[in-house]
């Protein structure tokens, strides 16, 4: 039964005595001990990453009225098998005037980038990585490398689409972490910790949506630009740059490319689950991790489901409106939404339960009302000039 | 030797070797990029202090803002900008000169410091608390972090007016 409660504890212990009773020494145990925990983790994360390939293929043909692969196996559950071996199989090239080094340093460090992210998931009440105390910034970080690993996509290709893929992107990410980062600024207020899993424990009683759903919005959006998905998927923007960055990538290194990207997006649903949808809670989930765990990836695919939906649904964005949108509405609106929030949170903070948590979800929805209204107001002034004008024109 | 020594010395020759790359590296990018591992390396050191807030923010400032800009600066400029040039110029003897004179002054210095070679201090609690709380409390910076804050937005609503101007 303790293996049930406590997982990860059970299997360290058991393997901590057996190494030990090897004749080994402790820091050695313990170190291989780690080593093996790193490497299964990351292992089962890319084998997850293989099934995800078939989700989001299957998903996007249900959204576009279509079947999707049906051929290999059952409901065409095997389709990625062949994906791979395709993708191994085929030349392995490097464009001439490519810079080698970087070229080929770019790929490791896209997928790197979301691998680290990995480290301070919190799969379950006691299955984690790290409980880092930065864990909110250094997922930021962990963004940051990846920005890094466009850049040198770009750069290393020798091709000017690649280079513009990259230049907007780049642009794109740099911009779009300030509402995020301010988006991770409202649970941090809430708790008053960074740490994912004193975030996701304080959600016991109740989800963090309901005390902030402004917030969680905020936080999608700029994840679907860190994505760079559609609506923000100018970086690949087909038919004017080809494919972006990683346009002269084949094989499996463009394969690395790709899968990143399909666990990035998985990994922010699983961020929005813990950050606002409560994480591992549910029912028996505090006794059992295991279970706990299952809920955990459920809600992390509902919200890679959210992502996908959106990335299908919705059309690209010219690179202005993408900006100005940005700069002109969501980071200022996410700064407000912070103040807002900390000032209710501190006035409600000794009220009972359900004052506090209708007073928040009030604060948010008047926020978002008047943010509406104030957006209509603009549209007719900025239609009524323009009528006003007209006229004036054609004299 | 301890674990934490052997990650010293793994990262401060991580440091060195790419500070060295990039003075002398002749591709404009990749001196930044070197600068990148440099930086990096530094990440690590304030990682293995128990600095885990600094050692995040070095990535997210350093590599995530500053770097980049370097990388869209120096991709501006022309490529292999210095493959003709001569990397030094009549002054250089003079500068090593001086360069390891500083040197040799910083490790005095260090040495004459009464906790030169101590082991890093032990932090009682949660070091993020204690240097958020040093960020504000008047006994110690809050000052500095005030100042630093104005001359942020200063530098913010000069750009802002920059932009703006006709």
């Amino acid at each position: 039964m303790e293996f049930l409660t406590d997982p990860i504890k059970v299997v360290y212990d058991w393997l901590l005595e057996l190494f030990l009773g090897w004749g080994w020494a402790d820091w050695v145990a313990v170190l291989v001990i780690y080593l093996l925990g790193i490497v299964l983790f990351i292992s089962a994360v890319m084998v997850l990453d293989i099934l995800l390939v078939w989700v989001e293929r299957k998903v996007v043909a249900r959204f576009q009225d279509r079947l999707g692969p049906n051929r290999v196996g059952p409901f065409g559950l095997f389709q990625p098998f062949p994906d791979i071996i395709k993708l191994i199989l085929k030349e392995d090239i490097t464009p001439e005037g490519a810079d080698r080094v970087v070229f080929n340093l770019a790929p490791i460090l896209s997928l790197g980038s979301v691998l680290f992210l990995w480290a301070v998931v919190p799969l379950a009440s006691r299955i984690y990585g790290v409980d880092l105390n930065v864990a909110l910034l250094y997922i930021v970080a962990a963004g940051a490398i990846g920005t890094l690993s466009i850049i040198m996509a770009g750069w290393a290709s020798n091709n000017k689409y690649a280079l513009l893929g990259a230049y907007r992107m780049v642009a794109n990410m740099i911009s779009y972490e300030i509402p995020m980062v301010v988006a991770l600024l409202i649970p941090t207020v809430l708790v008053g910790s960074m740490s994912f899993v004193a975030i996701t424990e304080a959600q016991a009683n109740y989800w963090f949506v309901l005390v902030s759903p402004l917030g969680a919005l905020i936080f999608l959006v700029a994840a679907i630009a860190e994505l760079g998905r559609s609506p923000f998927d100018l970086n690949e923007g087909e038919s004017e740059i080809v494919s972006g960055y990683h346009i002269e990538y084949s094989g499996m290194k463009f394969g690395l490319f790709y899968a990143g990207e399909l666990l990035h997006a998985f990994t922010f649903g699983g961020f929005i689950a813990a950050l606002f949808f409560g994480g591992w809670h549910g029912p028996w989930a505090e006794q059992y991790p295991l279970l706990g765990a299952f809920y955990f990836v459920v809600k992390a695919m509902l919200g890679y489901w959210v992502i996908m939906w959106v990335k299908y649904t919705v059309p690209r964005i010219r690179i202005d409106h993408m900006l100005a949108f940005n700069w002109k509405f969501l980071t200022p609106l996410a700064f407000i939404l912070l103040m807002v929030t900390a000032v209710t949170h501190r006035v409600l903070l000794d009220a009972p339960t359900w004052l506090y948590i209708s007073g928040m979800f009030l604060s948010n929805v008047l926020l978002a009302w008047i943010t509406v209204e104030g957006l209509r107001m603009q549209a007719r002034r900025k239609r009524e000039a323009d009528v006003s004008a007209e006229p004036a024109a054609a004299d | 030797m301890t674990a934490e020594q052997i990650i010293f010395f793994l990262t401060a020759a991580l440091i060195l070797i790419s500070a060295l790359m990039v003075v002398t590296t002749r591709n404009l990018v990749h001196a930044a990029l070197w600068l990148i591992a440099v930086l990096f390396g530094a990440a690590v050191l304030f990682a293995t202090l128990d600095a885990s807030f600094l050692a995040v923010v070095q990535i997210v400032v350093y590599i995530g803002a500053i770097a980049i800009l370097f990388i869209f600066a120096v991709m501006l400029t022309r490529r292999n900008l210095l493959d003709k040039v001569s990397q030094t110029n009549a002054g250089w003897p003079w500068a090593a000169g001086i360069s390891v004179a500083a040197f040799a002054g910083l490790v005095f210095l260090v040495g004459q410091m009464h906790n030169a070679g101590a082991q890093k201090g032990e932090v009682s609690g949660d070091p993020l608390m204690a240097l958020s709380t040093a960020l504000v409390s008047p006994d110690a910076y809050v000052l500095a972090f005030e100042v630093a804050s104005i001359m942020l937005l200063a530098a913010l609503v000069g750009a802002v007016y920059i932009a703006n101007r006709k």
